[in-house]
């Protein structure tokens, strides 16, 4: 194999951890002409437990991960009840632990119950079994300033981090797709760049202000990315993610008005996706994260205004990335490794992922075909949910396996 | 008939689904079929044996039955399906209904409804014609083809007309529709509206665009008042309804400063007061009532064309004598 793509090498492992040399008895995997990369990890995945198990299941959603490469991901707060206290984020961890396919580290509701008027238990949950270090209202955006300035510097007491939904509520009242060309077409309320641009914006400078760090969630727009560049210029502590499919689809799609297409924030047009691919590329953008969203078949099949916002994203990541950043020639498998690894575990404050595949790091990584081409298929999805904005498509790369701490949890591009 | 065989497509769903030869076939289909209202038996025999069913999830009392007496002239089973009182009030889904729809073999699906796009994604499900009743914010097809034929029976054609469309551009699917249609059939449209009532993105439609309604109005052959909605004028769109009234409402001043033989049209129902001044629409350039007429006319010719695919000459043979 080669890992990150470069020399082909051999890899040894023994009792979870990479090792120099071949271990007596060990068994052999022929991994000739793979590439290699630390597993991936997620900062943001929905992974709808407890709640909504109609629509995905930890066990399900982890599942869904280790195919897709992955093995470590953040569950978002948003389930029913709200992982806003210690009881809530231990019991997704320890469902996390039982299903054992990748690593579940809950994110911690900011604010009770989402509603963005008092700090939830933060420190509670950091100091539960759980460890929470990422905080998020997502779906909801703290759009309080002061309230967003507490929570900025409360996380600082146990190095955590607010991952900010940045999306001003009155400048997005009703809204369902970008707004531009095609909304004032499709006569779709519209959902303007500025909405998100505005919230950056300030909490970078609140974030600059008290000397706290900020991550901010799926952002989506040209204008985000000229922000958070400017900020990091400055030498804040500010991170950003982008998500696959704001590297790939544009608003062009919600044409349809197939809702497999309606998320949050709303696909943009060809100038933000690239825009956004170049800021991956140089750095200004710090991970790629899935906003894996599952929902169920009736939330989907709906007319548009109706329809649940999100998108699976787990298996395709991967993929979508290799055909965005990879065969467009902006990133390399170890730039892919960097972002969709080595940084997210940085923000996320893992210390056992996103390591260099050396002796002595933990074995958690992922064999993918560079080669290979996958026709997306929503009927095989691990995950319980279909709604793939990529069905029929065809994308490069492909998971073979993924190991969790030297145990395989995908072989041959199935469950192991 | 001297049109080659344009056939329509399968749905009416947009203004921008019809060619200028589909569209001129509806108007010309449509000239055909008025005259049937002049005969003391209004029927025609041609849809007997199809049913069309109205599917109606917004109150709209005036389409409706348009489309109700469009189908019944040529002699369809009608069905009338509204929201109220039915199983979608109950939490039916989209789909549902129109799963109900296709079992009981509707052959055309007029659909109402307040989102945008919802007849797409009925067209995805049931295997009949699906024609847009207005659907939100986006588009009413039918109501910019009975425009059309207003002004082209009016004022004698619709290349080179020029058309001001005023009001509230931004949530309006009449605009829309509109603005697609005329842009097809050669006209030169202006939409005309404060800035908060105009998208984002208006620059790419195929029209012009102004603020100032007493610039446009001399320059124009049509105008047409877009309704504004009792929610506009509390949503911070415009300071107050008596601004709004002087900036851009018609009045008799403004009213006399259109060419002569200028038209003044509206698809009702009317704020009298506060987008048109009841002198404006009670006179003689008002060709509002005129547009309740034709649009049965119109929404004739869409029914048969899309359900009967022969030419009105072929009626003849069906025991009708129209052309």
């Amino acid at each position: 194999m080669r890992p990150l793509g470069l020399d082909a090498t051999d890899l040894f492992v023994e009792d979870g951890a990479l090792v120099d040399e071949a271990p007596a008895g060990a068994q052999v995997l022929d991994a000739d002409g793979l590439v290699a990369l630390p597993g991936l990890v997620d900062l943001h995945t929905h992974l709808r437990e407890p709640g909504r198990e109609d629509a995905e299941t930890v066990e399900t959603g982890t599942l869904a991960a280790a195919l897709g490469g992955f093995t470590a991901v953040h569950a978002m707060a948003n389930t029913e009840p709200v992982a806003d206290v210690a009881g809530v984020v231990e019991q997704v961890w320890r469902l996390g632990l039982e299903a054992g396919y990748c690593d579940v580290h809950p994110v911690g509701a900011v604010t009770v119950g989402l509603a963005g008027e008092q700090l939830a238990e933060l420190g509670a949950m950091a100091d539960s079994a759980a460890r929470v270090r990422v905080f998020s209202d997502d779906g909801r955006c703290v759009h309080d300033p002061l309230l967003m300035r507490r929570a900025l510097e409360y996380v600082k007491a146990f190095d955590g981090v607010v991952a900010q939904h940045a999306q001003d509520p009155r400048l997005t009242e009703g809204a369902q797709m970008n707004e531009g060309a095609q909304s004032a077409r499709l006569g779709l309320a519209g959902w303007p760049a500025v909405a998100e641009e505005a919230v950056i914006a300030r909490d970078c400078l609140l974030a600059a202000h008290v000397g706290s760090r900020v991550h901010f969630c799926h952002v989506s727009t040209a204008g985000s990315v000229e922000i958070v560049r400017w900020a990091k210029r400055k030498g804040w502590n500010v991170t950003a993610e982008v998500t696959p499919h704001h590297l790939l689809l544009t608003d062009d799609l919600v044409a349809s008005y197939d809702p497999v297409f309606k998320v949050n924030p709303p696909l943009r047009s060809s100038e933000d996706v690239e825009a956004l691919r170049d800021a991956l590329a140089d750095g200004t953008i710090d991970a790629v994260a899935t906003d894996h969203a599952p929902h169920a078949l009736e939330d989907k099949e709906t007319e548009w205004a109706a329809a649940a916002f999100g998108m699976t994203g787990l298996e395709t990541a991967l993929s979508v990335v290799a055909a965005a950043m990879v065969e467009t020639g902006r990133l390399d498998w170890s730039g892919v490794a960097d972002r969709m690894s080595v940084r997210p575990a940085r923000i996320g404050r893992l210390t056992a992922q996103g390591q260099p595949l050396l002796p002595g790091a933990p074995a958690n990584l992922v064999l993918l075909d560079p080669a290979a081409r996958v026709v997306v298929d929503p009927s095989t999805s691990a995950s319980r949910s279909r709604n793939t904005p990529y069905a029929g498509r065809e994308l490069p790369a492909r998971v073979v396996a993924t190991f969790l701490r030297g145990r395989p949890t995908v072989l041959d591009g199935k469950p192991a | 008939m001297t049109h080659p065989q344009t056939a329509l497509p399968q749905h009416l769903l947009s203004a921008a689904d019809l060619s200028r030869d589909n569209a001129l076939l509806v108007l010309d289909t449509a000239e055909e079929l008025a005259r049937v209202a002049d005969r003391p038996i209004k029927k025609l025999p041609t849809l007997r044996g199809r049913t069309v069913v109205n599917l109606f999830f917004e109150d709209s009392t005036r389409t409706r039955t348009s489309f109700e007496v469009a189908a019944k002239r040529l002699s369809a089973d009608v069905i009338n399906f509204s929201a109220k009182g039915s199983s979608v009030s109950k939490g039916e889904s989209l789909k549902d209904t129109a799963l109900t729809l296709e079992a009981m073999g509707a052959d055309a699906v007029v659909c109402r409804h307040g989102a945008s796009g919802a007849p797409h994604r009925l067209a995805h499900w049931i295997r009949g014609s699906v024609v847009n009743a207005g659907d939100g914010t986006h588009e009413h097809p039918t109501q910019a083809l009975l425009d059309a034929f207003t002004m082209r029976s009016r004022l004698g054609r619709l290349e080179a007309l020029r058309v001001a469309i005023v009001g509230d551009v931004l949530h309006s699917r009449v605009a829309r529709s509109n603005v697609l249609l005329l842009s097809t059939l050669g006209a030169e449209v202006t939409v005309v509206a404060p800035p908060t009532l105009l998208p984002v993105g208006v620059e790419h439609w195929p029209c012009a665009v102004s603020y100032d309604l007493d610039g446009v109005l001399p320059k124009s052959d049509v105008v047409m008042m877009l309704r504004v909605q009792r929610e506009r004028m509390y949503g911070g769109f415009f300071p107050t309804t008596r601004e709004y009234s002087r900036r851009y409402g018609l009045d008799a001043r403004r009213m006399a400063t259109l060419p002569d033989d200028a038209i003044v049209m509206h698809p009702g129902p009317m704020n009298r007061g506060v987008e048109i001044a009841a002198e404006v629409a009670d006179s003689v350039r008002s060709t509002i009532v005129e547009q309740v007429a034709n649009g049965v006319s119109v929404r004739m010719a869409v029914l048969y064309l899309l359900l009967g695919g022969a030419f009105v000459s072929d009626m003849a043979g069906a025991g009708a004598d129209v052309a």
